[in-house]
């Protein structure tokens, strides 16, 4: 099959048939943010951060959810796409309680990333500031709700790579939560095989590994007596 | 080149973006030379002062003293600046509004959680009434720069004040956490 043309941001490109636009749009170089892709897993197109203008289109179109074809014209960066992506963001921080401060993800977090990158210097809308739970039932990860974005990353992983499907979503709206199983304590899970796939695709300190909080960390200061003591063994 | 009239508010917060502030070290002495810092919890004045340049506020919106300071502020400065993740988000101090209106706060703080069981403290007029909900600074008041981090470091402070002090705007980075 011939290679398609298209124009990204004023700038020819070359792409294969059957490429997803954001796939072409990352290989010419040019970065948009993105939550909900995650390389290896099926594309959903939920968290809209990947919205792109195409010409002759009156819609935005999500660039993972959108096939290359020939002669497409796109812009990636407008001043409408950023005014979107900074909203977009700013919603997201507002659904849940996201404080970075007192958070496991914080310095290695997604949407920490994108509030900088999107230029969220604050947030415009009224927190929500939800009772959200934290379920720490599983012996070696927990899942805080407070920090969820819903990108389902986490279903699919369970899903497409570890083939269980232990993770899903349920409720709508600000209602909506993931669940394990048939939304039951993620200890008593009879499918969860305790592989971690979700929490290593999780984008934030939503799904983490037990042990790292702070009020976990260990500090083993018995440790010094224990080196006066080997020493004195030595000399 | 006059002299800047510099201010430094404490509302909602644990103090420590004061704490970096001071952690500018020897550039504190540069920041004299050219400003006087004319309100802050590090200087002595009683009351916040008329005609200020800049004013930080650190810390979020948790109470009546706090809103009437900020809208004080706001009104006696010319350029007011979020001063770090309470002022910018509520942060750390806002982790209180899930649990509803300041009633339950102080229900499960000073009764039901305190061992012996406590009163609920209630002294019009000298200690400070809760809001229901705690709220970032830019809901009060109009804000003019928001300085993201919790808190933000002294070298990022330096850069907001170099460029404020110089009449440049400032290229503030954000860094939540």
């Amino acid at each position: 099959m011939a290679a398609k043309t298209l124009t990204i941001d004023d700038h020819l490109v070359s792409a294969r048939p059957g490429e997803t636009l954001l796939e072409a749009i990352r290989e010419a170089g040019i970065v948009i943010p993105t939550l909900c892709h995650l390389d290896g897993l099926s594309d959903v197109g939920a968290c809209r951060l990947c919205l792109v203008e195409i010409e002759g289109q009156r819609r935005l179109q999500p660039a993972c959810m959108t096939m290359v074809s020939e002669g497409m014209v796109v812009r990636t960066s407008t001043p409408r796409l950023q005014a979107y992506r900074r909203q977009i963001v700013e919603l997201l921080f507002a659904e849940r309680n996201h404080v970075c401060a007192v958070c496991v993800a914080s310095g290695n977090c997604e949407l920490q990333r994108l509030a900088a990158m999107v230029g969220m210097d604050h947030v415009r809308y009224d927190y929500l500031s939800p009772d959200c739970s934290v379920d720490i039932s599983h012996p070696r990860f927990g899942i805080d709700h407070n920090r969820c974005v819903l990108c389902t990353r986490c279903v699919r992983a369970c899903d497409e790579i570890e083939g269980v499907h232990t993770w899903d979503v349920a409720g709508r709206g600000v209602q909506a939560r993931v669940i394990t199983d048939m939304n039951q304590p993620w200890g008593t899970s009879t499918t969860c095989t305790s592989c971690g796939k979700c929490q290593l695709a999780c984008p934030t300190g939503a799904i983490f590994p037990r042990g790292v909080t702070v009020g976990e960390r260990p500090h083993a200061s018995e440790r010094i007596a224990l080196i006066i003591e080997a020493r004195k063994q030595r000399w | 080149m006059s002299r800047l009239r510099i201010a430094t508010i404490w509302l909602g917060g644990c103090s420590g973006c004061h704490m970096s502030f001071l952690d500018l070290d020897e550039w504190l002495i540069e920041l004299a030379a050219r400003a006087d810092l004319v309100y802050s919890p590090i200087a002595d004045a009683k009351h916040f002062p008329a005609e200020v340049d800049l004013t930080l506020i650190e810390g979020a919106i948790a109470s009546d003293e706090h809103r009437e300071l900020a809208k004080t502020a706001r009104r006696q400065s010319k350029c007011i600046v979020s001063f770090g993740d309470c002022a910018v988000t509520g942060n750390v101090t806002a982790l209180r509004n899930p649990l509803g209106p300041a009633r339950n706060v102080l229900q499960q703080v000073y009764v039901e959680h305190s061992d012996p069981r406590g009163v609920i403290p209630h002294e019009p007029g000298i200690i400070p009434l809760l809001l229901d909900k705690v709220v970032p600074v830019h809901q009060v008041i109009p804000v003019d720069y928001y300085l993201s981090g919790c808190p933000p470091s002294a070298s990022r402070i330096r850069a907001l004040l170099e460029a404020l002090l110089e009449g440049r705007e400032p290229l503030v980075d954000i860094r939540y956490g």
